[in-house]
């Protein structure tokens, strides 16, 4: 045992296998993503930035029952609301603070019209702090924008709610 | 007006070489991120022009901007002497290297000598800054990497011993042209073996950068510097590790000689050999890099005393007495 471990120390066996193997891994293909060139694959159900859909016919699907803003444990959703003259009610102001949020999606999962979502898009940092307090107009114009992938987004999670 | 065109001659060749070697510091530096980068799967820098080449100009041009910060409590005078030392020695050690037959700076009979002084001068740098800094952190670093180069250049002066008696001349241009027959790896193979590692010690890199070893020392006898002068720091350390490629490919893989004297070999100039091998000398450097856990200090000091030297000695007297026995001592 010890004449073995002599020699290997001599002719520095492990250094040279260590070696080998990192000329080896030198041309292999690298894992390396270039970021803004090429992106990750990112799962449905992943957290991103804020949503208000629409339905198919432009109506909000919001019906401002405020179990987003019960449940959001960052207390970053503000909800007021009123009657409209057809006796529905619909908000009148939906703030989500994106500074406060969490990116739980407990919003997202309360949801019973599906209305509130969280979408793929993860790169919307900016450039001054009040840029980041989402208002109902700003929400509902990310809604109309990603709306082809966050339809299919939930299609495709559907079967594992 | 003689005087001042023999001046102007001069200074030319010696930017001849110097500029040479500063691009080659700084695509060494890219190099050795890009191999790093390599094994370990990653790209490295890629972005600044065609593979990222002119990472480094970025890197300088970074440096160049950034405001130089003199610590209130150092040692003024000696805090800013500390880099510029540190450099101007590793660069000075480049006017004996021979490229070519003819193409040397300072074609001086004591070049091996020349080069083992400023390389261990380089220590004072390092020293200096550590010093001069009044931080423990820098203080420790150049304690450790003083006693870390002084300990492994008495390895390195017996491995040279080696050579010097097979070659019989200390001038480095005749060092290469013993080698014509065989180069020195081959008879002296252990030799060049303990040189590598020895040489990768006397430079700080990896497994022996303790006088920088970031989890204890933060950056070892750089912490407090910042700006140009770190620049130059690190210009130097990297100058030193392409001295020492130098240095180990003129004493051992035949310097500047082709490897087979043959037709098609002759026709590639003398230099061209020298920058292969210092390269393949180089990678070799990058890739132990990438590979290698860092040595504690009481190993490093082990390896250095107990282990590198008596074994050098003995290959010494070894190389002696064959070459004494044969009757192959060199003429003089």
């Amino acid at each position: 045992m010890k004449i073995t471990r002599f020699f290997k120390t001599i002719l520095m066996i492990d250094f040279i296998s260590g070696l080998l193997i990192a000329i080896k891994e030198l041309f292999k293909s690298k894992k390396t993503i270039n970021y803004p060139f090429e992106k990750g694959k990112i799962s449905p159900r992943f957290r991103g930035e804020h949503a208000l859909r629409r339905y198919p016919n432009g109506e909000e699907r919001c019906i401002a029952c405020k179990l987003c803003e019960a449940v959001c444990p960052a207390q970053a959703i503000t909800i007021e609301s009123t009657e409209r003259a057809d006796g529905s009610r619909k908000t009148t102001r939906y703030d989500i603070d994106m500074m406060k949020c969490i990116y739980c999606g407990l919003c997202e999962e309360s949801c019973p019209v599906d209305a509130i979502v969280q979408g793929p898009n993860f790169e919307f940092s900016t450039e001054t702090r009040e840029e980041l307090y989402y208002t109902k107009e700003k929400l509902l114009d990310n809604g109309d924008r990603w709306e082809n992938i966050l339809a299919a987004n939930i299609k495709t999670d559907n079967p594992y709610r | 007006m003689e005087y001042l065109s023999i001046i102007f001659q001069e200074v030319y060749k010696i930017l001849f070489l110097l500029i040479p070697v500063l691009v080659a510091v700084a695509m060494i530096v890219w190099l050795d991120r890009r191999v790093w980068a390599f094994v370990q799967k990653r790209q490295g820098p890629n972005v600044v022009g065609p593979f990222g080449l002119l990472q480094s100009l970025a890197d300088a041009l970074k440096y160049i901007f950034k405001e130089i910060i003199i610590p209130a409590s150092s040692n003024k005078i000696i805090f800013i002497l500390a880099p510029i030392i540190t450099m101007t020695l590793a660069l000075i050690a480049w006017a004996v290297i021979p490229f070519g037959e003819e193409q040397v700076l300072a074609n001086i009979n004591v070049g091996i000598l020349y080069i083992f002084a400023v390389s261990s001068l380089g220590v004072y740098g390092i020293i200096m800054g550590g010093w001069a800094s009044n931080s423990k952190y820098p203080f420790l670093g150049s304690i450790r990497s003083a006693a870390q180069m002084v300990s492994y250049e008495v390895s390195i002066g017996i491995i040279i011993i080696n050579v010097l008696l097979c070659a019989g001349s200390l001038n480095l241009n005749d060092i290469v042209i013993a080698q014509k027959k065989i180069w020195f790896v081959i008879p002296l193979f252990p030799m060049f073996v303990i040189f590598f590692i020895s040489a990768l010690a006397e430079t700080n890199r990896p497994p022996f950068d303790l006088p920088e070893a970031e989890a204890e020392l933060v950056a070892g006898y750089q912490t407090e510097y910042s700006g140009m002068m770190y620049a130059m720091f690190w210009l130097g350390e990297y100058a030193n590790i392409l001295l020492m490629c130098a240095l180990g490919s003129i004493l051992f893989l035949g310097g500047w000689l082709s490897p087979i004297d043959l037709y098609p070999f002759n026709l590639i100039p003398s230099a061209i050999w020298l920058i292969f091998k210092i390269l393949f000398l180089f990678i070799l450097f990058a890739l132990v890099k990438a590979i290698v856990p860092r040595y504690r200090y009481d190993q490093l000091m082990r390896l250095g005393w107990k282990i590198f030297l008596p074994l050098s000695l003995t290959y010494v007297v070894l190389t002696a007495s064959y070459l004494y026995y044969f009757n192959l001592l060199p003429k003089i």
